[in-house]
């Protein structure tokens, strides 16, 4: 067919609500001065990366998400990654550990071991990393309301392992306030939860200073339906909440915003997620720096995981889903991230199976390895579209942040329920123009194969987690010192009662093989629950 | 119509977007919020006097949960309430659910035009009946 030359070509939006022109050129990036805006990598404002040479010294951190059934199961996997050239951990956690239940509750049965693996003592956590240095690598730990246990349990293991603490790296992810808007596993309302996570920042700043206590998760928001300028807008309103409650208790910001983290999500338009991160990262950067009036560069840095993105992912022709993850890591690294953690091709169905982890895994390395993406920083830098997108894109995320100010901030819009309406508001918009074609999705609403379901290998859930995990726990609870478990869950209580920093309590409890159940109980006991707003 | 996330998983988007469609189609609709029993459940659906129970499952638990359901609601004299399971369901339980007394699945992907269809389907054949 034959284009007519004076036929206006077809109106382009971006998801974020940013109209992108067929050409750009120099006029379009004339005012962005380069050192304000642009500068060197590793130097403020960051917008091309955190560090100077970036993948050329070294290599994103691989870290695909697993674990799943018993402890004793998910070290196999474990070791399995490693061997395989997984250079990191990130630990899956099964629902009741999630929420602080132990294997035998009631509510627990259907669920132990499922999406990952049950918790509930330190023995647990001891088999799962049994001959696995951690000295050597860095953990993410995938929890949330009970991420305090968690970090009590897994510094015990260092110690048991004869590592001290100020070797530890990792990162619990014990970001609440996302909870709250996505994901769901809450517990407690939302104050006492920030002044857990206040407990951490501080304990870990003066104990465990290459641990990252909490990981600002922009990731689940946008799985949730935002779109990818309230994705950054919204984590970095949790995160100056977090920041606000660390800072009233007297600790200076260098102290402690060089360990902040952030998880990000990768789906949608290419062009589009590279500016955000290139967005973020100066818009991050001028926070920190004028807002709070940090001085060291390193609390400055945004530092993220990135890679995934579940919600691009589709159910329908589920092989694409190889080549869907393959872009998605390809723009994670376009965007500069640190570490690495691809959603699998089998994610829309259930947890990676380990042939879809493998090829996650691979995925990663040929990147890195084949196709020169280690080769040079921030290749897009300098394009006139991608200079004048992350411009665009910082200026939306900046009103988007404005509007929770003018709603009293994080804490208040969470827990009146104005971010959840906004985010599901958005979500169903967003599903109604995959329905009606407007955002093409292929399998989805191009190119159908009429096609029964695909049965692909899965990864099979094992139904005998919660007997065993059930035995091993009445084993537990009659070899234990029992009075020493009262006395440290009543030492727990006190703390929590006053503004005493937990953590100290906590680990005296995790020592003495209290469960995840009993510890959470003495919190809900003091803390209450957070009510839902469920208002549509 | 009550729509329920039972149990501890959270993901709630699909039942929150399916929850405003059904608004959006006219019909009155009452969100549980998450972490439901489903005695809970059942005590709402009583409450609220509601024609459809929805339940949104994305963690693989949907087999017992769905029984329980449909077994609270008989226990209650309820079993006339079209009872309604979506999320990612793997197809071969599909026919297990429908033999527990589910009416309908729908599994990840399926249309917001069709579940309103199956519904104003489904009430309009209960009203005839009445």
């Amino acid at each position: 067919m034959k284009r007519n030359n004076d036929e206006e070509p077809k109106k382009v939006v971006l998801e974020s609500g940013i109209e992108v022109k067929p050409v750009y050129g120099p006029e379009d990036t004339e005012d962005l001065s380069f050192e304000e805006k642009i500068g060197h990598p590793g130097e403020y404002p960051f917008t091309r990366g955190i560090h100077p040479l970036m993948y050329r010294k070294r290599p994103w951190t691989m870290r695909q998400y697993s674990g799943f059934g018993t402890a004793k199961e998910t070290n196999e996997r474990f070791k399995w990654l490693l061997e395989q050239g997984q250079t990191a951990l990130n630990v899956a956690f099964d629902l009741p550990t999630q929420m602080g239940l132990d294997s035998d509750d009631p509510f627990a049965e259907q669920e132990a071991g499922r999406v990952g693996m049950a918790i509930d003592t330190l023995k647990d956590l001891e088999e799962a990393f049994e001959d696995i240095p951690i000295d050597r690598i860095s953990t993410a730990l995938t929890i949330n309301p009970v991420a305090s246990v968690l970090l009590a349990m897994y510094l015990v293991v260092a110690e048991k392992q004869g590592i001290t603490w100020d070797q530890v790296r990792g990162t619990t992810q014990n970001d609440i306030l996302k909870e709250y808007i996505g994901r769901g596993t809450w517990i407690f309302p939302v104050k006492p939860s920030i002044r857990l996570i206040g407990d951490m920042v501080e304990f870990c700043s003066s104990k465990v200073p290459k641990f990252n206590p909490f990981s600002v998760c922009g990731y689940h928001i946008r799985e949730s339906g935002a779109t990818p300028v309230q994705e950054m807008a919204y984590a970095f309103e949790i995160a100056i909440a977090y920041i606000q409650e660390v800072l009233g208790r007297g600790l200076k910001i260098d102290n402690f915003a060089g360990r902040i983290a952030f998880n990000f999500d990768i789906h949608g338009n290419l062009w589009e997620q590279v500016a955000k991160f290139r967005a973020g990262r100066r818009l991050w950067a001028k926070i920190v720096k004028e807002r709070f009036g940090a001085q060291n560069p390193r609390s400055m840095t945004l530092r993220m995981i990135a890679g995934g993105g579940g919600g691009g992912l589709t159910v329908q022709q589920p092989e694409n889903n190889i080549v869907r993850g393959a872009y998605y890591a390809l723009i994670s690294a376009l965007s500069g991230t640190q570490t690495m953690a691809l959603c699998s091709y089998d994610e829309a169905y259930t947890i990676p199976s380990k042939k879809a982890a493998l090829i996650s895994l691979r995925t990663m390395q040929i990147l890195a390895d084949e196709m020169g993406l280690k080769d040079t920083v921030d290749p897009l830098g300098g394009s006139y579209y991608i200079e004048w997108l992350t411009d665009r894109m910082e200026k939306k995320i900046v009103e988007i942040m404005q509007k929770v100010e003018d709603l009293g901030g994080m804490v208040k819009a969470v827990q009146e329920g104005h971010i959840q309406r906004e985010v599901s508001h958005q979500a169903y918009l967003k599903e109604k123009k995959i329905q009606s074609g407007e955002i093409p999705k292929i399998g989805v609403n191009r190119y159908v194969m009429a096609e029964e379901r695909a049965e692909i290998e899965m990864h099979p859930f094992n139904p005998n987690v919660f007997d065993e995990q059930k035995k091993k726990l009445e084993r537990l609870k009659s070899e234990r010192d029992n009075a020493g478990v009262e006395a440290a869950l009543l030492g727990l209580k006190q703390a929590a009662q006053t503004a005493e920093n937990v953590m100290p309590h906590m680990l005296e409890a995790v020592r003495k093989y209290a469960t995840l159940g009993e510890i959470t109980k003495v919190l809900k006991d003091v803390f209450g629950e957070f009510k839902e707003p469920v208002g549509l | 119509m009550v729509i329920a996330k039972p149990g501890l998983d959270g993901h709630d988007v699909g039942a929150k977007v399916v929850a405003l469609a059904l608004k959006d189609a006219g019909m009155e609709v009452i969100y549980t919020g998450l972490h439901r029993t489903i005695e809970e459940i059942v005590k709402t659906a009583m409450e609220e006097d509601a024609d459809v129970i929805g339940l949104s499952i994305y963690s693989g638990a949907h087999l017992s949960l769905s029984k329980k359901l449909v077994d609270g609601l008989k226990d209650m004299g309820l079993a006339d309430k079209i009872v309604l399971v979506g999320g990612n369901i793997p197809q071969k339980d599909t026919k297990i659910l429908e033999e527990y007394g589910v009416d309908r699945v729908f599994p990840v992907g399926t249309k917001l035009d069709d579940i309103i269809g199956f519904i104003r389907k489904r009430m309009g054949a209960e009203n005839e009946k009445k």
